[in-house]
């Protein structure tokens, strides 16, 4: 057990955690929309749409993320017409192609968790909405997403913690996070335990205090 | 479509040999995963607190920490401590385990720990009336296991196998990292050579999710295996 090692690379690690959390974030915040709205559009009568809500969240699901990346950095960027539009701007960055890749397979995977939430909400609850003489847009707005929020926050939880997880690919598209920069102390020391332990602990840290706070939102948000 | 035809000129038979690696390391680290979770899952359920510490690490560091990280400690580190054991018995060549190896055991021990907390789960939700029946009747500990418990349990399991199974399949594709020719690591090298990314990663994705639909449907069958007379 080497610790000069593990005390050199913690300050670098822990300069890195600063990307993960960014990529964690920003990717969370565009996962929910894009959740919200499959979800919303596979509760719709239409079978062309909701069959198309599903195919979404069943390719994103089916598939590793790690493909879904690559699809997106490496694969996107062979379009010829597609590096003359203005959207080439986001596509060339790594980092904004990782943002995109997280937030579609966030998405799917929330869009199913929301699905799920809105199906098991008691229809008593609509019904007393109804019969309140409030509108089916306030009845959605104000009574079945705040229930089904409350009620997918455990699911929710889980699947902050696998996309901090996933957030480790974003060191195969050249970006520097945790993952990328334990990798690359190991290949210059090869103290791959010492460095393990560093940047899992991190890791690790970050699961608590996610974990933490979704069990403080349930507490608040209990009925 | 010649680029994607089996011969010396195409990528089908490439791709066809990549999916079967990632099928063998998948199966391989379901197996793994299983033998983690029959040490792992007593562990867990006994009453020393030690044991239940030791099992409840295991499972909070796997689940909590990337898989890549993972991957990325056996692969510099595996064949370092391989040599540290050797040398203990006197042993100091240089000695290289196989990505395959490597692989399998770096996914093994992910998957192990989702399939400990499966079989704890479908453990504890067997109602205990059965076990102190088992008791009563003065049937061994081991039957008690193997023909009350098990066959109750498998039915339980399964539903949550079927998810660590499609887990372990998604995570094989990380492997690709240590140089193992499976689906992600051909498309790769396909892609370089022919310079079609899109082509080839459009392809792996829908390899996984032929291979996910399949098994899917497997696990299903499977699973009114094990549900009869429910």
């Amino acid at each position: 057990m080497d610790f000069t090692i593990m005390a050199t690379s913690f300050p670098k690690l822990l300069s890195a955690a600063v990307i993960t959390l960014k990529l964690l974030s920003l990717s969370l915040f565009f996962g929910i929309f894009i959740g919200l709205l499959f979800a919303i559009l596979r509760l719709n009568k239409n079978p062309f749409i909701n069959k198309f809500a599903y195919g979404y969240s069943y390719v994103f699901r089916g598939t590793p993320l790690l493909v879904q990346i690559f699809i997106i950095y490496f694969g996107l960027g062979q379009i010829e017409y597609f590096r003359t539009t203005f959207l080439w701007v986001i596509f060339k960055e790594p980092y904004w192609c990782a943002i995109i890749a997280f937030a579609l397979n966030t998405g799917a995977y929330t869009s199913e968790i929301l699905r799920s939430a809105f199906q098991t909400i008691k229809p008593g609850i609509i019904e007393a909405g109804k019969s309140l003489g409030i509108s089916n847009k306030i009845i959605f707005y104000k009574i079945q997403i705040p229930v089904a929020i409350r009620q997918s926050l455990p699911a929710y939880g889980n699947e902050i913690i696998l996309m901090m997880k996933g957030t480790s690919l974003a060191s195969t598209v050249t970006l520097m996070d945790i993952t990328g920069v334990a990798k690359y102390i190991i290949s210059t020391t090869f103290k791959p335990i010492e460095v393990f332990i560093v940047a899992g602990s991190i890791y690790l840290f970050m699961t608590f205090l996610i974990h933490n706070f979704i069990k403080f939102l349930e507490k608040k948000y209990s009925f | 479509m010649e680029i994607l035809s089996f011969g010396k000129t195409g990528w089908g038979d490439e791709l066809f040999y990549a999916t079967l690696m990632t099928l063998a390391v998948s199966i391989m680290a379901m197996l793994i995963g299983f033998f983690f979770s029959l040490i792992f899952t007593p562990l867990k359920l006994s009453n020393n607190k030690f044991l239940n510490f030791i099992a409840n690490s295991y499972t909070t560091v796997i689940r909590g920490v990337p898989e890549l990280l993972v991957i990325y400690l056996f692969f510099f580190g595996g064949s370092g401590a391989i040599m540290y054991v050797a040398s203990i018995f006197g042993y100091f060549e240089y000695i290289e385990i196989n990505a395959f190896i490597t692989g399998s055991f770096a996914i093994g021990i992910i998957s192990g720990a989702y399939s400990t907390e499966v079989f704890r789960g479908a453990i504890q939700s067997i109602d205990k009336g059965q076990f102190e029946a088992g008791k009563v009747l003065g049937i061994q500990k081991h039957i008690q296991f193997f023909k009350i418990i098990m066959p109750q349990m498998l039915r339980l399991a399964i539903p949550n196998l079927s998810n660590v199974w499609q887990i372990t399949l998604k995570d094989t594709s990380l492997i690709s990292v240590t140089g193992l020719v499976e689906i992600m690591r051909q498309s790769y090298i396909a892609a370089g050579s022919t310079r079609d990314p899109l082509l080839f990663y459009s392809i792996a994705a829908l390899i996984y999710l032929i291979l996910t639909f399949l098994s899917m449907k497997l696990i299903n069958r499977l699973e009114i295996k094990y549900s009869r007379g429910f």
